[in-house]
């Protein structure tokens, strides 16, 4: 069954159109992977699945377990399982992250009407996690990714969607400003979230992530649409031959 | 409502409140001489207003247009309605001093067993005994400003606070000002005096009892800080939300000593705090924190002179003001470096965060320096909420509002991360906690 259907989604930024009617259909428990050329609206199609302000949608619709996403408030959207893992993560200075993560975990699970998680057992779930993904328990101490690398504040999106456990992740160019091995451990933890009730949209430049977190489908985006879908060797393809060949289909 | 306005521009409004309270007012001879100099010194400019340059933002001729008679004497039931009040805000083993409506209430107060090396007397005592003509200075500051004038003219009481040289007081110092009636004024001087050595927590609440409204509160302090001393003077302003207040307080500072003040305001349709700070004595180090918590037409105003009379000292003012509606916050910091006062280092930063587009900040920094080899600074921000922020919060499941709270809390808890102990440390997060809840 499909967990995200986006049809012929038409958005806006400042007056200019940004997506030109995009399709997009992700079933369950699929991995996508979206390439495409800097500025063709990776970003902002994935800002707009989040909910973020100042995107004026125009046309189309996006359905999320089949009820309509964009009616929903950010909140609510992560609250009911979308994640977005940003490209750029902003620093919060004076929220710890551990206040950060317990609140935001807790304020989800009182919109699903879930009980609440008891401080012993949230510290537990967060010291599992972090350590799978070699993040020292004193940088949870610190604010919200302040004075993190560039690398560390991609690990702590990555620790946020195993706390969250989101059934639609997106994961925007997770892999710029990793090293190998952070590369690695990072792809490691997503691809310990796979699931058959789990998709991912992972947003990336290179095929070296997608040899890591192996994609079920291939998108190129141009200019605003999905000018091409097909399987994981469609990556392979675009390493070798670029983007020249899709600028005329947009 | 113009009448009001005309009446004090003219003066004879608040020259009738101040013959009406004569009666209620402790001290004979000197130290009325020294009332009536001092109506007179408030009587040559009234009430301050926006031409007057330290009351530029804050023109109480304006805000407040008149001075209102003089508090009674609480009685039985007014005690008893203060009584209940200060449950809200009473400190756990600290050593209480409770005025109410400008009086010493000393049936609310711990003044029966003090901490050894602290000793109470009230002003009112002070004033009244025999001896008294020696004692007008109590009455008396270097520092001049009409309303602290109005304060010596009127000032029906307060305490005289010694905690002697070297003692480190455990428990903190507790100065509860309670209003309990309306459409008065009050009017209370206290002076602490931290010893030689000695290490003090002076804490400073302002609260209205139940059904108290429309009052006006003028309350000084002048307090002085001794050699190799360390005071931390807390001070939570949470009066009635039509009410006037003007503190003022004056430090003295000693040599290798530490002061540390932090004052929030959440309360008060016109509230304004003027601190004036001598660093007297060489190597001490001042540490000012300020938050306005203002919503609707609430204005609030944070005065400092901080004095560098001396080499080798450190000063550090912090201020954040959240502003929502119609609020108006203002901070005014003034650094005199004098010339002697080499190796001086200080520095301020105001920042204010709007809520709404229609609050205002005001900001004004000065700096005096008479030195040539200093470091001082300033700055100063004003913005809303950063929407990056606010929406990477929101994506992870924040509603708006409680992602705005945190945001707001980590604002404020800039100025308030600087209060050293737990407990009060703890105490004001909780004061900016309701604030924030009352919003939502
Ligand atoms: N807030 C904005 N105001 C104006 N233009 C914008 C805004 N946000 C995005 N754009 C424009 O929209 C287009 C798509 O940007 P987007 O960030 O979605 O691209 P992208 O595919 O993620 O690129 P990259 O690979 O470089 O990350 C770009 O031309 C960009 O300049
Ligand atoms: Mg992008």
């Amino acid at each position: 069954m499909a967990l995200l259907e986006i049809k012929n989604l038409q958005v806006r930024v400042e007056e200019r159109e940004i997506l030109h009617g995009l399709t997009l259909t992700i079933d369950a428990g699929k991995v996508h992977a979206i390439m495409g050329p800097n500025g063709s609206g990776k970003s902002t199609l994935s800002h707009v699945i989040a909910g973020k302000p100042g995107y004026e949608v125009t046309g189309g619709e996006i359905l999320f377990k089949g009820e309509d996403l964009l009616a929903m408030a950010p909140d609510e959207r992560a609250a009911k399982g979308v994640f977005l893992a940003f490209q750029y993560p902003v620093e919060i200075p004076g929220v710890a992250t551990m206040t950060f993560l317990r609140t935001a975990l807790n304020a989800q699970r009182k919109a699903r009407g879930e009980e609440e998680y008891s401080t012993p057992d949230f510290l537990k779930k967060v010291r599992e996690i972090s350590k799978q993904l070699n993040i020292p328990q004193d940088m949870l101490k610190r604010g919200v990714n302040v004075g993190f690398s560039g690398g560390e504040k991609k690990r702590n999106e990555v620790l946020q969607m195993a706390l969250f456990q989101p059934s639609l992740c997106i994961l925007d160019e997770m892999d710029s400003g990793l090293d190998i091995d952070a590369l690695r451990i990072a792809a490691d933890g997503v691809n310990a979230l796979r699931s058959p009730e789990r998709s991912m949209i992972v947003i990336t430049h290179y095929q070296r992530l997608l040899n890591y977190i192996v994609p079920d489908v291939v998108h190129v985006m141009s200019k605003g649409r999905v000018v091409k879908s097909g399987g994981k060797e469609l990556a392979l393809e675009l390493e070798a031959s670029g983007y020249a060949q899709f600028e005329d289909a947009a | 409502m113009n009448v009001a306005l005309v009446k004090n521009d003219s003066g004879p409004a608040a020259s009738s409140v101040f013959a009406a309270a004569q009666g209620r007012l402790p001290g004979a001879g000197k130290v009325a001489d020294i009332r009536r100099e001092a109506f007179a010194a408030f009587e040559r400019t009234g009430l301050p207003h926006r031409r007057i340059e330290e009351w530029k933002y804050t023109d109480l001729r304006a805000l407040v247009r008149e001075v209102l008679p003089l508090a009674g004497t609480p009685d039985a039931a007014a005690l008893a309605r203060a009584k209940v009040a200060i449950a809200s805000v009473a400190i756990d083993g600290a050593t209480k001093i409770v005025l109410v409506d400008g009086v010493v209430a000393l049936e609310l107060s711990d003044l029966a067993a003090l901490p050894s090396g602290v000793s109470v007397r009230t002003l009112r005592a002070l004033l009244d005994e025999q001896s008294n003509e020696s004692r007008g200075d109590l009455l008396l500051t270097k520092a001049s400003d009409p309303m602290l004038s109005l304060n010596a003219a009127l000032a029906t009481d307060g305490v005289v606070v010694t905690v002697a040289d070297g003692v480190q007081l455990s428990s903190p110092l507790q100065l509860i000002h309670v209003a309990t009636a309306s459409k008065v004024a009050r009017y209370s001087r206290s002076h602490v005096l931290i010893g030689q050595g000695a290490r003090a927590a002076l804490v400073e609440n302002s609260i209205a009892a139940e059904g108290a409204a429309a009052y006006q509160a003028n309350d000084a302090a002048v307090i002085w800080v001794g050699d190799e001393a360390a005071l931390s003077h807390v001070r939570l302003m949470r009066d009635a939300t039509d009410v006037v207040n003007v503190s003022s307080e004056l430090f003295t500072v000693g040599a290798k000593s530490k002061l540390s003040l932090f004052n929030m305001t959440s309360g008060g349709a016109v509230s304004r705090l003027q601190a004036f700070i001598t660093l007297a004595g060489e190597a001490s180090e001042l540490i000012v924190n300020g938050v306005n918590l203002l919503r609707d037409k609430q204005h609030g105003d944070m005065t400092l002179v901080v004095d560098h009379a001396v080499p080798g000292c450190t000063s550090r003012e912090n201020f954040r003001a959240v502003l929502d509606d119609r609020a108006h916050s203002v901070f005014q910091g003034r650094i005199i470096v004098r010339q002697d006062a080499q190796q001086t280092d200080g520095k301020m930063m105001t920042r204010a965060l709007l809520l709404s587009d229609e609050a205002e900040a005001d900001s004004k920094p000065e700096l005096e320096i008479f030195a040539d080899d200093v470091s001082c600074g300033h700055g100063a921000t004003a913005g809303a909420l950063d929407d990056s922020l606010l929406f990477y919060l929101q994506a992870r499941g924040l509603p708006e509002k409680q992602a705005q709270a945190l945001l707001i809390q980590a604002f404020v808890g800039e100025a308030i991360e600087a209060i050293e102990d737990d407990d009060l440390r703890e105490r004001v997060i909780a004061a900016a906690q309701d604030w924030l809840e009352a919003r939502a």
